[in-house]
């Protein structure tokens, strides 16, 4: 039942094409695809009772039971919140999608397979608690959201944009593996919760530090932590329903999930403290200052969910204290840092998915998104200037939005970090509320900017390619809905806090008991630190918005060579022209070349790990004796290698080799092995045939090249290879290292119900390769297909023009 | 290909029927003796081939219309898709069953799915080898 509920949106992705082919006409293909993650949705809420109580769900789907590799899905307070923002999210951007994307123009089918492969990539990582598929499911998302991001494919910043993103986010998925994998060598099981059982094992291990680096390495590159950050913005090419669902609920915060996931492993380490909290508050600075100066509304919403994410990243970094201070007043502080990170999270999926909207809708009505072309839509656009006032006051830190709470919170933390005295934070620890404070002002600059510079001011109608009005009411009903949500989280927020995030906080900190310490969330906390910060981001906030005009225009002429986007762009063509001069050094286009490398590998392989590891051996004792058909067939298979040769006339050679190979099937033959012989006589048969078509292209068999080196390397080369494989085939006879699997297989009867074991074991016992063997046999033959038919294809157009 | 293969022609008409009987045993027989999808496969596709080298291709097209490329993608499919059924039913990725029926006309018969499976590589091979050796020969 729960996997047919994770899986939906992989299956259903396959019924796609069919919806939108037989009724797109009359329906919007979106309104099919919406019962998907509504009924995830409705399915998962049915777990809020349970996981509030305490309890956690197990789910196991055998995958290779023999190895112990299965999949299997928990469902505790973690993978429940993360699985409600994906469905629930999911469902309002789908319905915004249905009145975003035009189904006359549109390719919606690849649109909503896409999506759903998204959707279902996302499900999988929360869900998983098998590491391997977790990183399955993890780089699944990574290229789902390749495809979605250049969705305009046609567009060059498209592609490049969805290049970006793959690029720097594999990078980062590469170097996670490498952490599990540590991480299972470490535990020695792939189970996520096995390992929280064997915590001293890992904490003490060698590889505990390099695990950690390459985790967060992936974590850092997927939410776009600095300086990996620069895809997001890159991203922003695709269409705006995408933006508002990876942007704000789903992919970037798949970073963040893994680094809550983690946290009970590595949390409680200095590094792991400085580097989350750390990188966290660096890029919520860093991306609140570029947010600033950016003129695009996509744009400034991209770095400052790249800021909001080093937010919600510090806050983690200063909740994994609790781990290092273990239940107590001190880890008690703590801990309510890491209640602020998923509270933060909740919130930021709200605002920022209502904000992406706005801009969806403005840019939809108005064909612009620069805000030197905008103002004034207050007047015609007045519902979604109020979506946007209340999703860009929330995202300011503004009462009485959900934003404020969070902020205050997220302030609390900041400032205990600096009295924590450990981890060298006694000088350091200042740091960090006078960054969070400095940002925090420039995020409620460009939050006024956004708001106010877009709906405020002078209503410019002639610089707009549209005749503006309001949205229609399907556009607005998602943001419309996120918004109000922005609202009721501010009045009624310990519902959230009981139902949801607190069972959450118990999967990232399980050691804490949450009934220790008070887990309120009030809008009114009394006259301290955390208020009059807010107050001074306020005041001198509201100064710098004042005098915008002058000091952005300074921070807008930051020289292009120095950003971190040029740095990117240089070391990719940098690689480029590096791959290209290396590849054209051997990729000579000369087949021989490539026999050369292919064989020299083998033989200097093969014969050095024979002569390494005393591998040759020979022992003859067991051996068949010789019949004159043996002798017989082996004087044949000489003389016709021998024509191969020598042969003048290619057909010859030709015929010679395909002798060769029917002999070698009579050898089968003789040893009794019928499937084999039939198999090599056809295979013979059939590759025979294809080159004697190949024939007509192949140039005449000449003796011009006479040139002794060449002939030389040739013979050493063919000697060699002939010489490593009769070794080979000698020395594997003559080891018997391990028990022969034979005998395994002579119950082929009993459990496959074959009498042919050759065959039981192709779609049986192997089954799994022979399917993989087809599909690389499959993709081979269309890349033939390929190939010829668009040099074909070429041709005749040289011969029209 | 030279029109005036008199012989080869009439060997073909011929021979073109055995093989590809044979190769539907082959196919069939493969689970207890000789032969499998694999083999049953190619050998049909060697006998589309000989079609092929003896009536030209136009003639194959005209009679066989059967888009390669399309039937080697099915039976990718059908193959994966039986492994699917085993994970709906509980059963890991590609489990496969068999059970002895008692058949209308074949009376006690051996029905595995397997087979199944089989007919997928069959037909991913089929589609495959006739597809290169067309692309290849109409290259000209």
């Amino acid at each position: 039942m729960f996997y047919t509920y994770i899986f939906l949106p992989l299956i259903s992705a396959i019924l796609v094409p069919f919806l939108y082919k037989y009724f797109n006409r009359k329906v919007h293909t979106g309104w099919f695809v919406l019962l998907v993650p509504v009924s995830i949705f409705v399915y998962l809420l049915q777990y809020i009772p349970g996981v509030a109580a305490g309890d956690t769900y197990k789910y196991t789907l055998s995958w290779i039971p023999s190895l112990e590799l299965n999949m299997i899905s928990y469902v505790d307070g973690l993978s429940l919140l993360f699985g409600l923002l994906i469905s629930g999210v999911g469902s309002l951007v789908i319905i915004y999608s249905i009145f975003y994307m035009s189904k006359v123009r549109e390719a919606l089918h690849n649109f909503y397979i896409y999506l759903l492969m998204f959707m279902g990539a996302m499900l999988g990582v929360v869900f998983s608690d098998n590491l391997l598929v977790l990183y399955g499911f993890w780089e699944l998302t990574s290229v789902s959201s390749f495809l979605l991001i250049s969705y305009w494919y046609e567009r060059k910043s498209s592609r490049q944009g969805a290049q970006k993103a793959l690029l720097i986010t594999v990078l980062g998925g590469f170097g996670m593996l490498a952490g599990f994998i540590m991480l299972i060598m470490m535990a020695d099981t792939y189970s996520i919760r096995e390992m929280l059982a064997n915590l001293e094992v890992i904490q003490s291990h060698v590889l505990f530090i390099p695990a950690m680096l390459c985790v967060l390495l992936g974590a850092f590159t997927k939410s776009a932590q600095f300086p990996f950050g620069i895809w997001l913005p890159d991203a922003m090419e695709a269409p705006t329903p995408v933006s508002s669902y990876l942007h704000s609920a789903t992919m970037v915060k798949a970073g963040i999930y893994l680094v809550a996931r983690m946290t009970p492993i590595f949390g409680g380490s200095s590094v792991w403290f400085w580097l989350v909290a750390g990188i966290g508050i660096i890029t919520l600075l860093y991306g609140s200052l570029t947010a600033v100066r950016q003129t695009d509304l996509k744009a400034m919403l991209a770095y400052s969910t790249i800021s909001q994410l080093g937010l919600i990243m510090c806050l983690l970094g200063v909740g994994s204290l609790a781990v290092y201070f273990g239940p107590g007043e001190s880890g008690t502080i703590f801990t309510v840092a890491t209640f602020a990170a998923l509270f933060h999270l909740f919130n930021h999926s709200t605002f920022k998915g209502s904000l992406f909207m706005v801009v969806g809708i403005i840019d939809h009505e108005t064909g612009r998104r620069d805000i030197r072309y905008l103002g004034g839509l207050m007047q015609v656009m007045p519902i979604t200037f109020t979506i946007a006032l209340i999703g860009g006051l929330s995202m300011a830190g503004l009462p009485p939005f959900n934003g404020f709470l969070s902020k205050e919170m997220f302030f609390a933390a900041v400032n205990e970090v600096s009295k924590a005295g450990i981890f060298g934070l006694g000088s350091m620890g200042i740091l960090f509320p006078i960054i969070a404070w400095v940002a925090s002002i420039f995020t409620f600059v460009y939050c006024m900017i956004f708001v106010f510079k877009t709906f405020g001011g002078q209503y410019r109608p002639e610089k707009l390619t549209r005749k503006v009005h309001e949205a229609p009411w399907g556009m607005l009903f998602s943001p419309a809905i996120l918004a109000l949500l922005v609202i009721l989280i501010f009045f009624f927020p310990n519902v959230l806090g009981k139902y949801i995030l607190t069972p959450a906080l118990t999967s990232i900190l399980p050691n804490m008991p949450t009934t220790l310490y008070d887990l309120k969330i009030s809008a009114w906390h009394g006259i301290n630190t955390e208020l009059v910060m807010t107050f001074g981001v306020i005041v001198v906030g509201l100064l710098l918005f004042k005098t915008a005009k002058g000091w952005i225009q300074v921070m807008r002429n930051y020289p292009q060579g120095l950003t971190l986007n040029h740095l990117y762009n240089q070391g990719l063509s940098g690689t480029e022209r590096l791959s290209a001069s290396l590849t054209s050094r051997y990729m000579t286009g000369s087949l021989r070349h490539y026999l050369i490398y292919t064989f020299s590998f083998f033989v200097i392989v093969l014969i050095s790990s024979l002569l390494l590891l005393h591998g040759i051996q020979f022992d003859f004792t067991s051996d068949a004796g010789i019949s004159i058909f043996d002798v017989g067939l082996v004087l044949g298979m000489i003389i016709s290698a021998g024509t191969v040769l020598f042969a003048s006339n290619r057909i010859v050679a030709i015929v010679a080799l395909g002798a060769l190979g029917y002999m070698v099937s009579m050898f089968f033959v003789i040893f009794r092995a019928p499937d084999l012989a039939l198999t090599q006589m056809v295979v013979e048969t059939v590759t025979t045939v294809l080159f004697l078509l190949c024939f007509y292209h192949l140039p005449k068999l000449t003796k011009s090249i006479q040139r002794i080196p060449f002939k030389l390397t040739n013979l050493v080369i063919s000697i060699a290879m002939g010489l490593t494989v009769t070794l080979l085939a000698l020395s594997a006879n003559g080891h018997k290292l391990f028990k022969p699997i034979s005998s395994f297989f002579e119950n082929a009867f009993e459990l496959a119900g074959a009498k042919n074991i050759v065959n039981a074991i192709l779609v049986d016992f192997r089954g799994f390769d022979t399917m993989l063997e087809i599909s690389v046999l499959v993709i081979a033959g269309l890349g033939v297909y390929i190939f010829i038919h668009q040099r074909s294809k070429r041709r005749e157009q040289n011969e029209i023009e | 290909m030279k029109s005036n293969d008199v012989i080869l022609k009439s060997v073909t008409r011929v021979a073109a029927v055995i093989i590809l009987t044979f190769s539907i045993y082959l196919f069939m027989n493969g689970h207890h003796h000789p032969g499998g999808g694999f083999i049953g496969g190619l050998s049909m596709a060697s006998s589309i081939v000989l079609l092929y080298l003896s009536f030209g291709i136009d003639k194959i097209r005209e009679n066989i219309r059967v888009d390669f490329k399309k039937l080697s993608a099915i039976g990718v499919l059908i193959a994966i898709g039986t492994g699917m059924v085993s994970v709906v039913f509980g059963k890991p990725f590609l489990t496969q069953v068999f059970g002895h029926y008692n058949l209308p006309i074949f009376g006690d018969t051996e029905l595995a799915s397997a087979l199944i499976f089989d007919t997928g590589v069959a037909l991913a091979v089929i589609g495959t080898a006739v597809n290169i050796i067309l692309s290849i020969s109409e290259d000209r």
